[in-house]
């Protein structure tokens, strides 16, 4: 009847897994409970769970981030101690089963339910903003693709408390993987969460992709898309084209275990070496879709913060388009040492290599942007600098490790361990930084608090050093990555510094949420009135903060790359409410992507445990929603034109008033 | 708490730490090869972030400069609000990373055909290379001497000035084989044969593991290579040989058995060509086959694996 699920899959015998599932739990309740108290059940059905607004689903995916963030650290710094004190005699107090699934988890966690939710976030946030567009182009679908993450992420967390997390590393190469070597859920967990979740992301991509292609503001051509616009419809290729990858490969394994399949087994006739291909076919675009779109936030933050046009569009554009292309023809990269010949190994380091050109080009760019102008040093700005630096050093690493008999001595050391979180958090993290601190104003209609932020900046700077440059050290000593024991004694203290540099991030995190609480307790004194707090150049701020549900009251026509900046300069900004506004054609929440995405997770639990007439019946309530969803036609309405002008009216008697006040004050 | 404290006073280096990476190379193996492989990759090392620097170092100089320059408290700054355009700097920009990534790629290019590891090596002692197969299982290594007809488990000798070919399999998951003072790593894959030919200059014992993930065991996957002169190397040998163990199909079926930590251990002789038996069995060719054909049919096994590895490359 449940399949393999029985009481031993609830590992009471652990006491750090109970311990944190008991954590997990009472942090769910205390939400549940915060919830029941103030009756919120309805307001967050017909507000959040059933929303088809970009905006609100942007602001989900972020906040899904940053609660997966402090998840994902805390297997940080459980590795860090276990192997702060795992060496010689001492085996730490991890097992070996525990150890793996962690740094497992650490990853899958950190690239696929925080790095991943966090860029989407933005995406949702601003793209449709920046176009001058009322939604994204299919918003249903959106709705859909952010619970489908959702339920992915809350898969693997639920293997906390029953059953196990996958102990392959987070992209579980065969043949390992495989049903004969991890016999357990594990493997299972896995690849159904990241399968429902890569459905998701996929269907992001398309999403994006006609947004940007289609509902364009008239007047916006290509060549005046903001960066961030142009970095994201580059990373929508990039998820068109690597994402069914993934769903193919994962689709593959899962035919290896659940059927027999021998695609990729010792025996038989499999390869393990094609699963190596295919998922770096997906995995090395994968780190451009997540680095692309915070390219595309620093160039909007050096712009916007140092009070100048953005140093050479055109080239920026054509370097984002050049990243997008070869990031496909590198992904060899990752496996110089399966050997292959000299031929093809100095072919893909090369192309490799190619890339840190148009990546240069970025930072040269960035770095002129700021020349000649007047950089104000509010948190953004301070994460974009840093990242600047950091990112420099992480870009040369990676190019070392491109030359082939380079990688044969660090290849799966801590030195590759160091370079990659070099660029994702130097870069990834750095950028998500910048952008919750630049657009949270355009979110929630109030700024964050500067003073909580710069610390966090710092902690977080400084820690990622002290964390990671002793890595690199420990790679040119020969410690490899995953273990969670050695025996030679000289690495202890680098170990020490790591872990110290884990505190240091740590209380980094805990600025940022500290930055979070002190700014909704002071929201009055930081509120945004104008929209336009940081003397924006883009659409976004065009409008109030947080926008009106339907974005803009009338569509905006651009002639420049920078429309607002534009529009400052020849005084052509609206000041007052028309008096006469259009109806706006609207669509209607819908529970029907929330239904679908749990009929999803019923589904991949059934096939985690082998519970086949519970999978059957999930798939099957998938495809009655989808029916029910597509046979109603009542799915749409109009905002009637007085409705818009009494809020457009409010809006803008607001910043007048704010501009008497400030007049009186002066 | 007071562990911690205990801890970091018996290694004391916290604040020691600039000191510890000027002290000398003992312990930084990458740092310190023992081996032409290894010395080759290590000044390749140096090469690349050189020629780097050439634009890492002015990227990193000026954002410093141009943050605190043109930070808006300084009123002295000119301020360009429209300097969004200048062909002079766009063309320096995209030409000296090309130039230097044109240097990068002509230096990869040759150095990845220098450094291939299928590449034999010329041996300084001027004698044959020493042949060793590798081969991988949960978790421990097995090296065996196909000249010799000896076998060790987590332990292997050769003589200082020999180049040794290995060839490489995996009984189990994916590994590595690697010893970081002599250079290249290689994975070791079930089914498939890899190669890697290195040498050793000076007498010494060096640290090898594996450097692929291969399941709870893998921190415990370690071996010792020792590196000595032909009379050690001959000692050597004459003590496995002493050992009464055989290394057969069922002694290696025994050895295959997932086991952790596992000490050295000898096998005086060898019967069969286990290493090609190895491959085989996942191949899909039947041991009986092999039998039928002849004792240890070493060349039948290496086509077999190379048919479906990466040996032919």
């Amino acid at each position: 009847m449940l399949g393999r699920l029985t009481w031993a899959a609830i590992p009471l015998d652990n006491p750090i897994e109970m311990g944190a599932v008991g954590l997990m739990g009472i942090v769910v309740l205390i939400v549940l409970g915060f919830i029941a108290r103030y009756n919120l059940w309805v307001y967050l059905w017909k507000e959040w769970i059933t929303t088809i607004d970009h905006k609100k689903i942007g602001i989900m995916y972020i906040l899904m981030a940053l609660v997966m963030l402090l998840r994902g650290f805390a297997d940080a710094i459980m590795m860090r101690t276990q192997l702060a004190f795992s060496h010689g005699a001492s085996h730490g107090y991890l097992p070996p089963e525990h150890y793996d699934q962690i740094f497992s988890a650490h990853g899958v966690i950190m690239i696929f339910f925080v790095a991943m939710p966090f860029v989407i976030g933005f995406m949702n946030v601003a793209v449709p903003l920046q176009i001058g567009a009322r939604d994204v182009a299919f918003p249903f679908l959106n709705s859909i693709s952010f619970w489908l993450t959702f339920v992915g992420m809350a898969l693997v967390n639920l293997s906390l408390a029953i059953g196990e997390f996958g102990q392959a590393g987070w992209l579980a190469y065969p043949p390992l993987s495989e049903l004969k070597y991890s016999p357990g859920s594990g493997i299972d967990y896995w690849i159904w969460s990241l399968q429902i979740s890569g459905i998701g992301t996929l269907l992001t991509g398309v999403n994006f992709f006609v947004t940007i292609i289609k509902m364009r503001a008239p007047g916006m051509t290509f060549m005046r898309m903001p960066v961030f616009v142009w970095t994201i419809l580059c990373t929508s290729i990039l998820i068109m084209a690597a994402f069914p990858v993934l769903t193919a490969t994962i689709g593959m394994l899962t035919l290896d275990r659940y059927l027999d399949f021998h695609f990729f087994t010792n025996d038989g006739g499999g390869n393990q070496m094609m699963y190596v291909n295919l998922i770096w076919a997906w995995g090395h675009p994968e780190v451009y879709i997540l680095i692309l779109p915070v390219f595309g936030v620093f160039s909007e933050v050096v712009s916007t913060y140092s009070s100048k046009r953005l140093f050479a569009y055109t080239s920026m554009v054509w370097a984002t388009v050049s990243i997008t292309v070869l990031s496909f023809v590198v992904w060899l990269h990752h496996f110089f040492t399966m050997g292959s010949g000299a031929d093809v190994n100095a072919f893909f380091g090369i192309s490799t290599m190619v890339i840190a050109i148009p990546t240069g080009v970025k930072i040269f760019n960035w770095l002129f942007t700021m020349y000649g102008g007047r950089v104000r040093y509010e948190p953004a700005m301070l994460w974009t600098v840093g990242f600047m630096v950091t990112f420099t050093i992480g870009g040369m690493t990676g190019v070392m490790m491109a030359v082939p008999g380079i990688d044969f001595i660090v290849h799966n050391s801590l030195f590759l361990i160091a370079h990659f979180h070099n660029v994702i958090i130097g870069g990834v993290v750095f950028g998500c930084f910048a952008g919750l601190n630049y657009w949270f104003p355009k979110m929630f209609g109030f700024k964050l608090e500067a003073k909580w932020g710069t610390r966090s900046f710092w902690f977080w700077l400084v820690g990622f050093y002290v964390a990671f440059v002793p890595l690199y050290a420990l790679g040119f000593m020969g410690a490899t990555r995953r273990m969670e024991h050695y025996d030679n004694p000289a690495w202890v203290p680098y170990m020490w510094v790591a872990l110290l540099g884990a505190v240091l991030i740590f209380c980094g995190i805990v600025c940022s949420i500290l930055q979070i609480v002190v700014s909704i307790r002071d929201r009055a004194k930081l509120q945004d009135v104008t929209g336009d707090i940081w003397g924006g150049r883009t659409l976004e701020w065009a409008i109030s903060s947080p926008p009106p549900f339907y974005n803009f009251a009338t569509t905006p026509t651009v002639a420049d790359a920078e429309p607002l900046w534009d529009a400052k300069q020849r005084g052509t900004i609206e000041r007052q409410a028309r008096d006469h506004y259009e109806d706006i054609h609207m669509p209607k929440n819908t529970g029907a992507g929330f239904i679908i995405a749990v009929f999803a997770g019923i589904m991949g639990f059934a096939m985690i445990w082998y519970i086949w007439w519970l999978a059957i019946l999930s798939v099957v309530g998938i495809i009655l929603t989808l029916i029910i969803r597509t046979c109603n036609d009542d799915i749409d309405y109009y905002v009637p034109g007085e409705e818009v002008a009494r809020i457009e009216k409010a809006h803008f008697l607001k910043v007048a008033s704010l501009e008497t006040e400030k007049q009186h004050a002066d | 708490m007071r562990e911690f404290f205990r801890q970091v006073a018996r290694r004391k280096p916290l604040l020691l730490l600039p000191l510890l990476l000027l002290s000398g190379c003992s312990n930084w193996a990458i740092m310190d090869p023992q081996g032409p492989i290894g010395r080759a990759e290590k000044s390749l090392v140096f090469t690349a972030v050189i020629l780097m620097l050439i634009v890492v170092v002015p990227v990193i100089v000026l954002t410093l400069v141009f943050a605190w320059h043109f930070r808006a408290s300084n009123k002295k700054a000119v301020y360009r609000p429209d300097f969004h355009h200048s062909t002079t700097i766009e063309i320096i920009v995209w030409v000296v990373p090309c130039l230097i990534v044109l240097a990068l790629g002509i230096l990869t290019w040759k150095t990845t055909h220098a450094l291939d590891p299928y590449k034999p090596l010329v041996a300084q002692n001027g004698e044959k290379p020493i042949e060793v197969d590798v081969i991988a299982l949960d978790w421990k290594w097995l090296f065996v001497y196909p000249q010799l007809h000896i076998a060790s488990v987590n332990e292997l000798a050769m003589p200082v000035g020999a180049s040794v070919d290995f060839r490489i399999t995996s009984g189990t998951v994916m590994n590595a084989f690697f010893i970081p003072q002599l250079g290249t790593q290689i994975y070791a894959m079930g089914g498939m044969q890899t190669e890697v030919h290195l040498s050793a200059d000076h007498a010494g014992i060096y640290q090898g593991l594996s450097a692929n993930f291969s399941g709870n065991g893998f921190s415990g996957m370690t071996f010792k290579a020792i590196a000595t002169d032909k009379a050690g190397f001959d000692a050597w040998v004459q003590k496995v040989r002493g050992s009464s163990q055989v290394l057969d199909t069922q002694s290696f079926a025994l050895l295959s058995k997932a086991s952790e930590n596992v000490p050295v251990s000898y096998y005086g002789t060898v019967n069969g060509d286990i290493f090609g038996e190895q491959i085989a069995s996942f191949v899909g060719s039947p041991p009986s086959m092999k039998t039928m054909k002849g004792n240890g049919d070493q060349a039948s096994a290496k086509t077999t694996g190379g048919s479906n590895g990466m040996s032919g490359m």
